[in-house]
């Protein structure tokens, strides 16, 4: 495998010939389209090692663009308002200029889908392959969430069920019906998911079995002397009526809608059908929003590697090389934060400059990389460790990992924290030696979906008086929840429900309530 | 690799969405519509128009944490001066922001706008329009009522010369010359070719005759399937199919006397505007007639129907003479559904009522399908549905639309009573109490 930076190639196998260019000009036909596909693969196979699912390219309209944005990029989505709204929102903008369109969307899928628009130039096309097609693409079959929690081949065969079935209830129970199961879905999701694998459920003989064990080994330990022994009062104790009915309820929860769904006990069948829905695509998508830096990351440095490979072999020329480097600049800018266009940080650029960093870490390290970075410092093979990170890391541990010195100096980084009991805010650390960790540690934990995420649990269900659910916000920092829409969606809780529903906003260090929140069923489902 | 052009898919797969969004915000969009309608330039109706959707009515909340509560880290690239342990004088504007940026940390979606959903025309009109209907669409047999018309209808082997189909005939000739083995042209130059050589140079008698026979053989065949024959004639067929009429004109009557205000005429013009929005979302095609009346009446253009401003007595029956004179010449109520708008200030001279209602009672509301009279008044006077005093006009129709529901009056006096007035006019089942000012 190569392993040199760019530009300096050595003499090898992976050195291509110099060749016709795939493409003059800007036009491109399906011809151009599968040379380009075949000049990538060539590049990304045997030279960056990339794997992937098989390619699949549907060349798209703009108009069609903005149809699959409106439906979070999925060729085929249910039906909600939301979907409408967010389409709107897009059209408008896109029509008075403010927002360019995605030049692609990839979906996490078995073949991977690309969708390219027309409009686009032979070069931007190839861009977009590179991206996309091997990129993306190689995140997605490689990186462990999506192998843990995503079904690439199932996922077409799941929406297109959950399509049919909410068209169904649809015509079954109307459309309001409907439509107010899937906004207080909707609002539960990011409560939707399991974060962490579980263990496999146990099936009914292997439960059996197990009772039968316990019983064996209880009476293999029974001595009668025990029953001698005086009572203990149950003061401070756990009650173990109580600790049972947790038990079976599995709680605590902290996935709201899975519990809803087995557990709430109005809900029809196919109401639950559609948490149900709701919940798998939360899934299916939550590890997408843990590796957004990552996953770009991933895609911006593969394409630049194939597009600058391309370029070195002749098989695209140099208006065309241009072209892209304009439209890739364009993509990794990150503005500072006083510039006026600066909206937070940039996942393409960051992802871009920690991917060539790191390549740069294995092939020239300093004396600050080596001490930094034991590991990996020298090792010269580039891609191994890149492949290497993409399989293992989300953002989060990314950064904690692999955010080097040198990098934060270059991106000027610094760490300011706003406690609203003081005057003024605080600038904590800076890109200095002193800093550098800490400033590293806070950078990662902003990536950190569970840390972002308020943390929120159903914690008991009252079964002998009203059947009041009872949750916990964990408050960390004393950050509480935004109150009107922490209403909004406790509103939308207990509807599904079906009965009172309590949160309370406890604080993690001291244990105390910082604030409670009551809701209670309206007649909306039932 | 596979390659998927999906162009060719329909677009507007979120068009579903779209219409559940509408549906979702269809107050708020009704209630745009509305204002618009009141409120907008005339021209610009039934263009799409702009809806603002407030957050609340669409909002999907989220559990969020609210960033102006707790500390909040922010990390910031660009950093120039500060080192650690620098205080930064809070930004105005509160929370939320480190160094004057504006970096919401997570979670700070409450700054969400409200923002501007655009209405297609189709969609504008349709909550514009959503309860209005034609009165008794049914009396007039709209569905029933249909022309001829004539569309292909594959072909036939009889018809007018006009309708030869060449192609397909042609093809029968091929089809047929090659089943029975008619010679080609230029297999017999080759064979005359081979003659005429044959007999220039050492002509062999036997193989010469052959030849000779051969050829002749051909001929007679040739002659005998001839290139064309009537069999192979094909013409192209037509078939008349009945078409539903689907036409309307719209008759505007209006006063133009010196009594006729800048005000009143506006009033009327954005009432015929409506019906013209109306009508076109009905028929295919709706004509339009102006006519202005003093004391004699006029076929006008739209510009001097509105523009004008004329002195003299005012004779009502001369417009509704000239509307039933171009009714009989130009537009048979069998073929045309026929509407009439007529604002008026009410003034007539009284000798004129007699003749003004036998008019309208014998001619023109049987024609009609509709035919509404609306009275405008000037923008201080009394708001619609109330009367004072009943003007002479006004005197002379009502009794006939108490007995005729064709019929409809109604009093305007402000511009923001034009829709409700028209609504009213237009809404469902409004026929029975239709008199009733």
């Amino acid at each position: 495998m190569s392993s040199a930076p760019f530009g300096t190639r050595p003499a090898g196998p992976a050195v291509i010939a110099r060749t016709a260019p795939l493409f003059t000009g800007n036009d491109w036909d399906f011809d151009t389209i599968r040379r380009i596909h075949d000049a990538c693969e060539a590049i990304a196979g045997p030279e960056l090692g990339l794997s992937w699912y098989p390619n699949q390219i549907e060349i798209i309209t703009a108009e069609q663009m903005l149809d699959a944005y409106a439906s979070i990029g999925m060729p085929l989505f249910y039906k909600h308002w939301s979907f409408g709204k967010h389409f709107a929102q897009h059209e408008a903008g896109y029509r008075r200029g403010l927002m360019g369109l995605a030049y692609e969307i990839v979906i996490n899928s078995d073949p991977c889908i690309s969708y390219i628009m027309e409009e686009n130039t032979a070069t931007m096309q190839t861009l977009v392959i590179a991206h996309a097609a091997f990129g993306h693409n190689h995140f997605f079959k490689n990186n462990y969430l999506f192998r843990q929690w995503t079904d690439a081949e199932g996922i077409l065969d799941y929406l297109e069920f959950a399509k049919t079935f909410i068209s169904r209830c649809e015509e079954r129970y109307g459309h309001n019906a409907v439509e107010s199961v899937l906004d207080a879905a909707h609002a539960l999701m990011n409560q939707g998911v399991h974060r962490y694998p579980r263990k496999k459920r146990p099936d009914l003989s292997s439960e059996q079995r197990r009772e039968r064990e316990r019983q064996e080994h209880q009476e293999r330990m029974y001595n009668d002397l025990w029953r001698t022994l005086p009572a203990k009062t149950q003061t401070g104790k756990p009650d173990p009526q109580a600790e049972r009915r947790r038990a079976l309820l599995e709680l605590p929860q902290e996935n709201i809608l899975y519990f809803l769904e087995k557990a709430a006990p109005r809900l029809q069948p196919w109401q639950r059908e559609i948490l149900r829905i709701v919940r798998h695509v939360a899934q299916y998508f939550y590890p997408q929003r843990q590796t957004k830096v990552m996953n770009e990351g991933c895609a911006t440095y593969n394409h630049y590697r194939i597009m600058t490979r391309l370029s070195e072999t002749g098989q695209i020329n140099e208006a065309a090389y241009l072209e892209f480097l304009q439209s890739h600049t364009n993509v990794i800018r990150q503005p500072t934060y006083d510039d006026r266009h600066y909206g937070g940080h940039n996942p393409y650029a960051i992802g871009f400059a920690m991917m060539t960093d790191i390549a740069r870490i294995c092939t020239e390290p300093t004396e600050e990389d080596r001490a930094w970075f034991p590991d990996i410092a020298g090792s010269g093979d580039a891609m191994g460790v890149l492949r290497d990170v993409w399989a293992n890391y989300r953002d989060e541990s990314f950064i904690a990992q692999f955010l080097s010195p040198k990098l934060m100096r270059q991106l000027r980084l610094f760490h300011v924290t706003d406690d609203p009991d003081k005057p003024e805010l605080r600038v904590e650390a800076i890109h200095d030696e002193r800093g550098y960790r800490r400033l590293r540690r806070a950078f990662a934990r902003q990536y950190d979906v569970a840390w972002l995420d308020p943390d929120i649990e159903v914690v008991d269900v009252d079964l002998e008086g009203d059947r009041k659910l009872i949750l916990h916000h964990k408050v960390l920092n004393r950050v509480l929840l935004n109150k009107d829409d922490a209403m909004r969606v406790l509103q939308h809780l207990a509807d599904l429900w079906g009965y009172d529903v309590l949160m309370k906003e406890v604080d993690t260090a001291t244990g105390a309530v910082l604030k409670e929140h009551t809701a209670s069923a309206r007649p909306t489902f039932f | 690799m596979h390659i998927i052009d999906r162009r060719l898919n329909p677009g507007g797969k979120s068009l579903a969405n779209r219409q559940r969004f509408l549906r979702r915000v269809r107050d708020v969009a009704q209630r745009a519509v509305r204002e618009a309608a009141r409120e907008k330039d005339i021209k610009n109706l039934g263009k799409d128009g702009n809806v603002t959707v407030p957050v609340d009515g669409v909002r999907e909340p989220k559990f969020s944490r609210n960033p102006s509560t707790g500390v909040q880290d922010h990390i910031l690239p660009g950093n120039k001066t500060y080192i650690e342990g620098d205080l930064i004088e809070r930004p105005p504007g509160g929370s939320g922001g480190g160094g004057g940026s504006g970096e919401a940390g997570d979670g700070g979606q409450d700054s969400e706008d409200s923002f501007r959903f655009v209405l297609t025309r189709e969609e504008f009109l349709e909550l514009f329009l959503e309860d209005l209907e034609l009165p008794d669409l049914a009396k007039r047999r709209l569905a029933v009522v249909e022309t001829e018309a004539l569309r292909r209808a594959g072909y036939t082997v009889t018809g007018s010369p006009a309708n030869l189909a060449l192609g397909r005939t042609l093809r029968n000739s091929l089809s047929r010359r090659i089943a029975l083995k008619r010679p080609k042209a230029a297999e017999m130059e080759a064979l005359e070719e081979e003659i005429r050589a044959l007999e220039e140079s050492q002509p062999d008698a036997v193989i010469l005759d052959e030849l000779k026979a051969e050829l002749e053989r051909l001929r007679t065949r040739s002659q005998r399937i001839p290139y064309v024959d009537p069999i192979d004639l094909r013409y192209r067929r037509f078939e008349p199919y009945p078409r539903p009429v689907a036409q309307a004109v719209m008759f505007c009557l209006m006063d133009v006397s010196g009594s006729m205000t800048e005000h009143m005429k506006d009033l009327a013009k954005r009432f015929y505007i409506l019906l013209h929005i109306f009508l076109t979302r009905r028929y295919k095609h709706v004509e339009i007639v102006f006519i202005r009346h003093t004391d004699h009446a006029k076929e006008v253009d739209e510009e001097t129907f509105f523009g004008s401003r004329e002195t003299g007595g005012t004779l009502v029956s001369s417009a509704l003479v000239e509307m039933k004179r171009i009714i009989a010449e130009r537009y048979s109520p069998e073929d045309w559904n026929i509407y009439a708008a007529q604002a008026s200030d009410g003034d007539n001279v009284s000798s004129d009522g007699a003749t003004s209602q036998e008019l309208l009672r014998s001619s023109i509301l049987p024609a009609c399908q509709y035919f509404a009279y609306l009275e405008v008044g000037d923008e201080g006077g009394p708001r619609a549905g109330f009367v004072e005093h009943r003007t002479t006009l006004w005197r002379t129709y009502e009794p006939v639309s108490k007995t005729n529901s064709v019929l409809a009056m109604r009093k305007v006096n402000h511009r923001r009573d034009i829709y409700p007035v028209f609504r009213e006019l237009f809404a469902r089942k409004a026929g029975q109490e239709a008199a009733s000012p």
